[in-house]
């Protein structure tokens, strides 16, 4: 298979206006004749629902929570880039495009990176017109802070709901299409699989998480903007609900599946605190604008943080990046955190934890100042650990937050399927192996206000297709496949919940495929989760019926595909022989312990194609070229 | 320690519901009242009972999906924290406590503690919203907004529309949750042109989702874990009378 990334060429600064004006359009009047059908409410889905219907066409959008406004998007904390340079700091669209494509180690492609940064200056307009209630300075203008991998200030932010907010604005505008029956709306409904016909994409079969009915939506195009696949480590900062079900039963169906191994650790999480433990809460990356890292010099030094003296205290991130300091990409800060723990030098009862410390900044700007800027994520911490972080440090820990990889898009955001849309978390294409802080929720929005409804009619434009119903043989038969998957998972009546199972992958995923992976850990992993899978679909207990709300058979659903998905995972990580970003092999580091990358043999992004259950995949790969930033290794020195 | 629970079973909406006890044996300090809600389970699940269903998502308190009555409070004893925040070292060893779904007309039981939130969304289609399409907006500096309105209107914007405060109300009013809507669009320049329909369309529908009046209680903001504040009410009272003074909205008649 060819994969062609459609990406203009010339000038970097002109592309995508050039490439807009080559698209197709559609007129108004017959934008009313078209349907399309959002899976997803986040800023991605949310976002293209609302601009879709406003443009005209009719959009069914689809969740599986109780509403469109409860989407993981709103957990995001920190806040959202644009190169706005509003605080004279000499910041410019060609520096966001530089920054993230630094920060994503030179595995993105440039026209999808410059196009999001010169996006980003729209984004922030857009939000504010729709009242996003954004933090501002006493003259009345937009405020902005520092975020890690950048020396500027560039990231917007509604105190720590910057998330919220943003998902609140798409929310509202969504709702507005609702109210005017622009946009039919399906919560608490759950895809299940795609409709491929004459192969194009045409449509999606849902469970009706209430009732448990089966049901097919027909529609020209499918969008899917369902997020990442952080859960398959079953801990993970990602909300209990988010699965890969969706993507990953498009998958099935044909579109390829790219750089699944590039995963992101964030470095400030609470740490674990037992086995039923369900998720991990995440301290915003802004926190690290104020807070220190440091752990105890000596190893194994137990006494509480404010007994050690300053001269006992390593301060590991400024130490070693003294021009970045503790905002340092999240991929270094993550690893770093992980070295200073595997030397024995972690604190806390479990020694998987560093400090973040605001003494410093507390004497420095007084706590009213702390409390003002952070004030919500501190009473959270100590809601969570019954510690408070105004007397003694936080302690924090890496967790899985994010995933660059996802299915592979062109340059318009279409997958391999003709037909099916992919945006956001969803897709793989802007962050490249490792994603800035700050930046999903303008990719997120990127995608669904202003990339997707501009390059989706000229599919529309260009393609005619033949009329169908739900009565097809196609759409019959996914229908029947996705009972028969349903009926099994009832029928297995083992002797573990699906739970069990969920966290007996997600520790193997996090030993061998977490934040360092070596090439015979992945084996070990590849050789457990095929058998591990097995013993799933033979032993898992799941109770009650399909025609009704049924929780269990739900996440039965999610892990199943996860059992999947995280083979190929390994795979990938695996098969690319080297470091970046978030995928860090030890066999492939420089004598300083920073990831070495292999630009001769794997600048590419690595799309991988469905062949079975339990078959080897097939490779495809889309090489990646510089014309602007040229590739040399990172240093935040 | 020990916690002793009384849960409302409920198979589905078209069916009676009852109390039932349960006892979970080993409950740790640091977890959090969803994570013992998930130990019961893993436990009825293995003696091939129904598991409890009660809805949430995030657990970290802010995407407003969970929550349920904790002998007879919303989201639980402490103020300003969602159900999945609300951490077990604040209970202790014998424990009993009674947990129930949301009360509400307008809110019905689905199973068990999982109720029907979406009257919320249909008060948000009504008015919630200001009226940008997408490509329309000007620069964002364009138009400055005092830091104390940006505040205020984040401190009202900070719903998270869990639905507690109307399961607090004995007169299940929506008002905290549509009054902070309606402030937190209200107190920005953006939201003015739409001010006076938003106000009269929020509050038209409602009256037609069955939710309650305001009868200045104050239960509503003792249990938001949001801590919105009641003033919000009295703004979106003035803002109601303003729509009918000026006549604009001209969208009610009583």
């Amino acid at each position: 298979m060819e994969l062609d990334s459609k990406c203009p060429t010339g000038p970097i600064e002109t592309r995508w206006d050039r490439h807009r004006f080559n698209l197709k359009l559609v007129n108004p009047a017959n934008k009313r004749k078209h349907t399309i059908i959002v899976v997803g409410t986040g800023l991605a889905g949310g976002s293209a629902a609302a601009s879709l219907a406003e443009l005209g066409y009719n959009v069914k959008c689809f969740c599986f929570q109780d509403s469109a406004r409860r989407a993981h998007s709103i957990a995001a904390q920190g806040g959202i880039n644009a190169a706005k340079n509003y605080h004279n700091d000499g910041d410019s669209v060609y520096r966001l495009f530089y920054d993230t494509v630094k920060g994503g180690d030179f595995r993105s492609r440039e026209s999808n990176v410059y196009r999001l940064a010169q996006i980003s200056l729209n984004i922030i307009d857009q939000c504010v017109a729709q009242g996003v209630p954004f933090a501002r300075e006493y003259s009345g203008y937009l405020d902005n802070r520092s975020f890690g991998g950048a020396q500027v200030s560039r990231t917007f932010y509604a105190r720590g709901q910057t998330g919220q907010q943003l998902l609140l604005g798409a929310y509202q505008a969504l709702e507005r299409q609702i109210g005017t029956g622009q946009v039919q709306m399906f919560p608490r409904t759950e895809m299940l699989d795609l409709i491929v016909i004459d192969g194009r994409a045409r449509g999606i079969v849902t469970r009706n998480l209430i009732t448990g009915s089966v049901e097919s939506h027909l529609a020209e195009t499918v969008v899917l903007g369902t997020g990442g696949y952080g859960n398959v480590y079953y801990l993970s900062t990602n909300a209990k609900g988010c699965n890969a079900t969706a993507i990953w039963r498009a998958h099935k169906r044909g579109a390829l599946f790219a750089n699944p191994c590039f995963t992101q650790i964030h470095p400030t999480c609470i740490p674990v605190s037992g086995e039923y433990q369900s998720k991990l809460t995440l301290m915003s990356e802004s926190l690290r604008n104020d807070g220190r890292v440091w752990v105890p010099l000596k190893k194994g030094d137990h006494r509480p943080a404010s007994q050690i003296p300053e001269n006992e205290r390593d301060y590991f991130l400024e130490r070693k990046y003294p021009s970045f300091g503790n905002l340092v990409p999240r991929d270094v800060a993550s690893r770093n955190a992980k070295s200073a723990c595997d030397e024995g030098r972690g604190v806390g009862e479990s020694g998987l934890a560093v400090y973040l410390d605001f003494r410093d900044a507390i004497q420095r700007l007084g706590k009213p100042v702390i409390k003002e800027r952070y004030g919500n994520l501190f009473d959270m911490y100590e809601r969570i650990t019954g510690e408070d972080p105004y007397q003694a440090p936080m302690r924090i820990f890496p967790a899985i937050h994010y995933t660059m990889g996802g299915l592979w898009v062109d340059y318009n955001l279409m997958s391999t399927i003709p037909g099916l849309y992919v945006i956001g978390e969803a897709n793989f294409s802007d962050h490249g192996a490792n994603r800035l802080g700050a930046s999903a929720l303008m990719q997120g929005l990127a995608d669904g206000y202003f990339v997707l409804p501009n390059t989706i009619n000229d599919y529309i434009a260009a393609t005619k297709l033949e009329k169908i119903d739900t009565a097809h043989p196609a759409v019959k038969e996914v229908e029947s496949q996705v009972a028969c998957v349903t009926r099994r998972l009832l029928e297995i009546k083992g002797t573990r919940s699906v739970d069990s199972y969920h966290r007996e992958l997600g520790k193997l995923m996090w030993e061998y495929c977490g934040m360092s992976r070596t090439a015979e850990g992945l084996q070990h992993a590849l050789s457990k989760i095929p058998e591990m899978r097995d013993r799933f679909w033979h032993d898992v207990k799941v109770l009650g019926a399909g025609e009704e709300l049924n929780q269990s058979l739900e996440k039965a659903g999610r892990v199943a595909d996860f059992f999947e998905l995280s083979e190929l995972i390994c795979l990938d990580a695996l098969d690319r022989n080297e470091s970046c970003g978030g995928h860090f092999r030890e066999e492939y580091q420089t004598a300083e312990g920073e990831a070495a990358r292999d630009d001769d043999r794997y600048s590419y992004a690595a799309a991988w194609e469905f062949r079975g259950v339990g078959n080897p995949p097939a490779l495809h790969k889309e090489p990646l070229s510089f014309e602007y930033v040229h590739p040399t290794q990172r240093s935040y020195k | 320690m020990r916690i002793i629970l009384h849960i409302w079973r409920q198979r589905n909406a078209a069916e009676k519901g009852r109390m039932v006890r349960y006892e979970v044996p080993t409950v740790s300090e640091h977890m959090s009242f969803l994570e013992m809600l998930d130990v019961l389970n893993e436990d009825l699940i293995v003696k091939g009972e129904d598991p409890v269903a009660f809805d949430h998502d995030c657990r970290e308190g802010i995407c407003g999906m969970c929550g349920c009555m904790v002998n007879g409070v919303s989201h639980g004893p402490l103020p300003g924290t969602t159900l999945c925040q609300l951490h077990m070292r604040h209970f202790k060893d014998g424990d009993e406590l009674y947990l129930e779904p949301w009360r509400a007309r307008a809110f019905p039981v689905v199973k068990d503690l999982v109720v029907d939130r979406t009257a919320f969304d249909r008060l948000i289609a009504a008015g919630g919203f200001i009226s940008a399409a997408t490509g329309s907006a000007p620069d964002g500096n364009a138009i400055p907004v005092p830091k104390e309105n940006a505040e205020r209107s984040m401190d009202a914007a900070a719903c998270i529309g869990c639905g507690a405060c109307v399961a607090m109300c004995p007169n299940a009013s929506a008002s905290l949750f549509m009054a902070a809507k309606i402030a937190h669009l209200g107190l920005l320049p953006q939201g003015h042109p739409e001010r006076e329909q938003r106000v009269v369309a929020m509050v038209a529908q409602a009256r037609q989702e069955l939710f309650g009046s305001c009868t200045n209680i104050g239960e509503c903001e003792a249990v938001c874990p949001k801590e919105i504040k009641l003033s919000v009410i009295a703004l979106m009272n003035r803002e109601f009378l303003r729509a009918k003074w000026t006549g604009r909205a001209g969208l009610v008649d009583d």
